[in-house]
């Protein structure tokens, strides 16, 4: 039994985001990160491995840089990584991605009690499309919004999370399965784990290793290859500047009620 | 089914939205989307459908769609329909689709949109755009949201006035841009909408009682289906109607020296207004309020009459899901705060003290009125 772990190496958009003037996100001025909901689905693959001794292997597409997040990722624990790199896979949508990563999954192997997790969703995009568009790709059923999981043998019990409540679904492995921050709080690199993720192995996947891999169409790939394109992309203008009110104490607020009435708002 | 080929754009015709139910009921989203999907539909001069997949009798509940502006609606039913599943759902969609060939697809981006949509375009080969929050057809209506939703110098481009493409608008990287994709060489041309952005119609008798029932052929058996929905279960507290709220009184990091009575002091303003209790994801994440209060770009888009900010910074996501409210007002100690550069109204000072007195304020206001 193994578990495969999809994650993605994201800019920090919770901080100071920096924006060309083209419109374009200025990444070069920005910390990266380890996608949050990916941190609760590696998580999730190493209490299971905490409980069976299951294999972890983290895969990501990105940029070379991103081997250091998996080396990050292997000092929690996880056991081996790949790094799906290529300048043909670049500006790949969700489509495109799922693909690769389909393939990359597909290559490493994914047999009978296996698992693969996915975060929910990346914050760079929000789409939350990858995880369902690889399961499709694949051939696996999917539980998405998972708030908890149990295995037992080859069948698993997820807590799915609807808006207004949850659903338990069962599924058997393999399957897929993606991951929201209820799911349980990511734990951190310990100092073995540091010293020994260096000796852990790390491949990379190229153009060459999968483009004649059965799930991959090289027409559909990349961002020429991409069934959707970027359009236009833009800012939205600033919003017209408001009041500031005067002091902060009951005649301001006074004031406030009495523009709020008078323009028929309250 | 062998004919289908999502890259025989010509093949393709009218405007379809995915109509979600959950215990037999439409979901709001669904009037929403077939409220927009309508002016597109009226773009592109074709039909727009609805798509209904639910347990046996679901069919009662199709005409209010037409209600709203269906022209017809796709009805499935089968006992394996009745609770959401990921399989079942994207057997039976996909199999419709590839005999009915709709060019356009709308999604409600709810848990279960987001979970159905990407199976569903990936099994079609074509594009998917998630959480749109503006679509257009004609050109020209996309020229005038760019300008009023841009800082894009229009006049500047050239423009192909005949483009026909489906222009999905989304806010990406937390909202500090907004990216408008098109799917040019497959179809359907797939689409998640964000609930609570797109404006509902309002609803025409006589239109739902003109609309078209039509039940398509599939098939679904049980090895279709491989997970098995043991339970369903409501959320035991009723949960915040953010959505449809008028007025909404948001907190944020700044309540965390009295977290309790920060929100106590929100919840009173926000029953003088008549309005709910919403945060900011920091209030969220520190678990200060249930995910169901959190406004912002992972939280709810909301667009009351009054949203008024209590000690919130005014991070872009944030401002991603309430600039668009009628009237802002910002109670902030730091006067730098991003919130007061888009707020009508703001006050510089702690809010422990401030909404009290606003509380008073606005119900003697009131009082006289």
């Amino acid at each position: 039994m193994k578990i495969i772990v999809c994650v993605k190496q994201v800019p920090d958009t919770s901080g100071k985001v920096a924006v060309n003037p083209d419109g374009t996100l200025n990444r070069a001025s920005m910390q990266t990160i380890t996608n949050p909901d990916d941190m609760n689905a590696v998580e999730a693959a190493l209490k299971l491995k905490d409980e069976t001794g299951c294999k972890v292997i983290v895969v990501t597409m990105g940029p070379p840089p991103a081997a250091s997040m998996l080396r990050e990722l292997m000092a929690m624990g996880a056991d081996e990584a790949v790094l799906v790199s290529a300048r043909e896979f670049g500006g790949s949508d969700t489509y495109a991605t799922s693909q690769i990563l389909a393939a990359a999954v597909d290559t490493i192997g994914v047999e009978k009690d296996d698992v693969v997790m996915c975060g929910r969703q990346a914050i760079d995009g929000d789409t939350a499309q990858v995880g369902p568009q690889m399961a499709e790709k694949l051939g696996l059923p999917q539980v998405t919004y998972a708030a908890d999981i149990h295995k037992d043998g080859e069948n698993i019990t997820v807590k799915r999370m609807l808006e207004d409540g949850y659903m338990t679904i069962k599924v058997k492995t393999p399957c897929l399965l993606t991951c929201i921050k209820e799911l349980n709080e990511p734990r951190y690199m310990s100092i073995g784990g540091i010293y020994e993720t260096y000796n852990k192995p790390l491949a990379t996947f190229d153009y060459e290793k999968l483009k004649d891999h059965r799930l991959i169409n090289v027409d559909t790939i990349g961002l020429k290859g991409s069934p959707t394109n970027i359009f236009k992309s833009f800012t939205p203008p600033q919003k017209g500047v408001g009041v500031m009110l005067e002091g902060n104490g009951k005649e301001t607020c006074e004031e406030l009620a009495a523009i709020l009435i008078k323009k028929h708002i309250i | 089914m062998s004919t289908f080929n999502s890259a025989d754009i010509a093949a393709f015709k009218d405007v379809w939205v995915f109509c979600e139910q959950r215990e037999g009921k439409l979901m709001p989203t669904d009037f929403e989307l077939i409220s927009k999907g309508r002016d597109l539909a009226n773009e592109l001069g074709v039909n727009l459908c609805g798509l209904l997949l639910g347990g046996e009798g679901i069919e009662a509940t199709a005409k209010e769609l037409g209600g709203y502006g269906a022209d017809k609606v796709y009805v499935c039913e089968s006992p394996q329909l009745s609770v959401y599943n990921t399989d079942a759902y994207a057997k039976v969609i996909c199999d419709v689709i590839e005999d009915l060939k709709p060019e356009a697809f709308l999604i409600g981006a709810t848990n279960i949109g987001r979970d159905l949509a990407p199976r569903c375009a990936a099994r079609l080969h074509t594009g998917l755009c998630a959480d749109c929050t503006h679509l257009d057809i004609d050109v020209a209506n996309y020229i005038q949201f760019l300008r009023e939703a841009s800082t894009l110098d229009v006049d500047g481009q050239k423009w192909d006035m005949e483009d026909r493409n489906l222009k999905m608008t989304r806010p990406a990287f937390g909202g500090h841009l907004m990216a408008t994709i098109i799917c040019p060489r497959f179809r359907p041309c797939m689409a998640t909408v964000r609930p609570g952005v797109m404006k509902k119609n309002p609803f025409d008798q006589a239109k739902a009682d003109a609309c078209v029932i039509e039940k398509p052929a599939f098939t679904l058996s049980e090895a279709d289906v491989k997970t098995e929905v043991t339970e369903v279960v409501k959320a035991a507290k009723k949960l915040v109607d953010l959505i449809g709220a008028d007025f909404i009184v948001s907190v944020g990091r700044g309540i965390s020296k009295d977290v309790e009575g920060g929100i106590k002091l929100a919840e009173e303003l926000a029953a003088e207004l008549g309005g709910v209790v919403g945060g900011s994801r920091a209030t969220i994440d520190s678990g200060w309020l249930s995910a169901d209060h959190q406004v912002g770009q992972t939280g709810k888009t909301v667009h009351p009459k009054v949203y008024v900010a209590l000690g919130i910074s005014g991070a872009i996501q944030h401002k991603a899901g309430m600039q668009d409210s009628e009237c802002i007002i910002a109670v902030n100690k730091n006067d730098t705060a991003p919130i007061f550069e888009i707020a009508d109204y703001g006050i510089c000072g702690d809010l422990f003290k401030v909404t009290p007195l606003l509380t008073e304020a606005i119900r003697a206001a009131k009082a006289a009125k």
